[in-house]
């Protein structure tokens, strides 16, 4: 069941134009910098690294809210809860499937951002590496922030306010691994395993809370 | 086995229903009626675990079967293959049984309440489970399927299953036992 569950919400994001939409969103705020700080390849290639980890921090929060609400309104979550699913195990496939939709596409358009950026090929390295590590976190926060405003008036924009804060050390790990290497990378691991880990649970209790 | 021991229900903080026992055990069924806004989803819910009580003892043996208003077949799909994610290949057999066979293919989307409602049913009938959870099963469905609905039931009860079926609406079921709830004051 919770394969068959990944591999629906995987491609429900690819058939429906969730990914693309994350994709050319990431691509259109990595593509909007150099308009806002001018055309100096320097500063560019100086800031650019955490340009593409903003953009992506804020690509992964675009279909946040349609991550768990629509399967709660649905009775979704209710058919998996009476076949003796944890709601627990439901979130971990749900955080599997949205990394699935989201990471690889984004690691590819990074290629393309990254060019627009003017960044060297080690820079690009880093920041893929950063990606791959730090972008399984992201989708379990993303998951959990998609549980605990599920059902409610206004869910996007309260997302946006649960979800960015904790992401930030994300942010900080992953834009810092630019500078400073394997440091910061494993620190990156470590809130990323972190948040894969221990995120699902939060996520399935407040799932259990939102089908009273 | 189903048993309701001195049950509260309450949504919202608001208490619905109170004292609710009953004892249902292979071929028995309970018909839970009443107006709107009594609780009978309520029941329902608690009765599939997906709800605690407020109070008193519910014990549930064996596997629950679910329909209720929310169908949970994806839209965007074929029936045959929304209903797959449940049953597996058991999906165009129980389609067949709903007289759904010919829209398989169909996305769910198209489909009108009532095919919506019979394709749930057919999800519940291909189950293994033993204690079937029906709130509101009639909804959008024409006499005939009614029948059909009925003598799934009735069947379900002869194999030694446990049927209990929230409704506003007259569905037959035999010797069932009858749950009336009342507004609370």
């Amino acid at each position: 069941m919770i394969v068959a569950l990944i591999i629906r919400d995987a491609r429900r994001a690819y058939a429906t134009g969730g990914s693309t939409l994350i994709v050319a969103f990431f691509l259109l705020v990595a593509t909007l910098f150099p308009f806002a700080i001018g055309p100096d390849a320097t500063l560019l290639a100086r800031v650019g690294g955490g340009v593409i980890w903003a953009a992506a921090l804020l690509a992964a929060l675009l279909p946040v809210e349609r991550l768990v609400g629509p399967d709660l309104d649905a009775g979704v979550l209710d058919q998996l809860a009476v076949r003796g699913v944890s709601m627990a195990a439901v979130a971990a496939a749900k955080t599997c499937a949205h990394w699935l939709a989201f990471a690889p596409p984004l690691m590819l358009t990074a290629v393309v951002a990254a060019a627009l950026l003017d960044l060297s090929a080690k820079t690009l390295l880093m920041i893929e590496a950063g990606l791959a590590i730090g972008t399984p976190g992201l989708a379990a926060l993303a998951v959990a922030t998609g549980a605990l405003v599920a059902g409610l008036r206004g869910a996007g924009a309260v997302a946006g306010l649960v979800m960015l804060p904790l992401a930030i050390p994300l942010l900080i790990f992953g834009a810092g691994a630019l500078q400073d290497g394997s440091g910061a990378l494993k620190l990156l691991a470590a809130v990323s395993l972190l948040l894969v880990a221990g995120a699902p649970f939060l996520a399935g209790a407040a799932i259990r809370a939102g089908m009273d | 086995m189903l048993r309701f021991e001195t049950v509260a229900g309450a949504r919202g903080g608001r208490l619905l229903f109170e004292d609710v026992s009953f004892a249902l055990g292979p071929g028995d069924a309970a018909l839970v009626s009443g107006p709107n806004g009594v609780g009978k989803s309520t029941l329902v819910r608690i009765a599939a675990g997906l709800l605690g009580a407020q109070s008193g003892r519910v014990t549930r043996n064996g596997q629950v079967a679910l329909l209720t208003e929310a169908h949970a077949l994806d839209p965007e799909r074929s029936l045959g293959k929304a209903l797959g994610l449940w049953i597996g290949d058991r999906a165009n057999a129980a389609l067949d049984v709903l007289g759904l066979g010919a829209l398989a293919d169909a996305p769910v989307r198209i489909l009108s309440t009532g095919q919506r409602r019979r394709a749930a049913l057919a999800r519940v009938l291909a189950s293994d489970a033993k204690i079937w959870l029906l709130d509101e099963p009639a909804n959008g469905l024409d006499s005939g399927a009614i029948e059909v609905l009925e003598t799934l039931i009735a069947g379900h009860r002869a194999g030694g299953g446990i049927a209990l079926t929230a409704t506003h609406q007259p569905v037959k079921m035999i010797d069932a036992t009858v749950v009336t709830l009342g507004m609370m004051r």
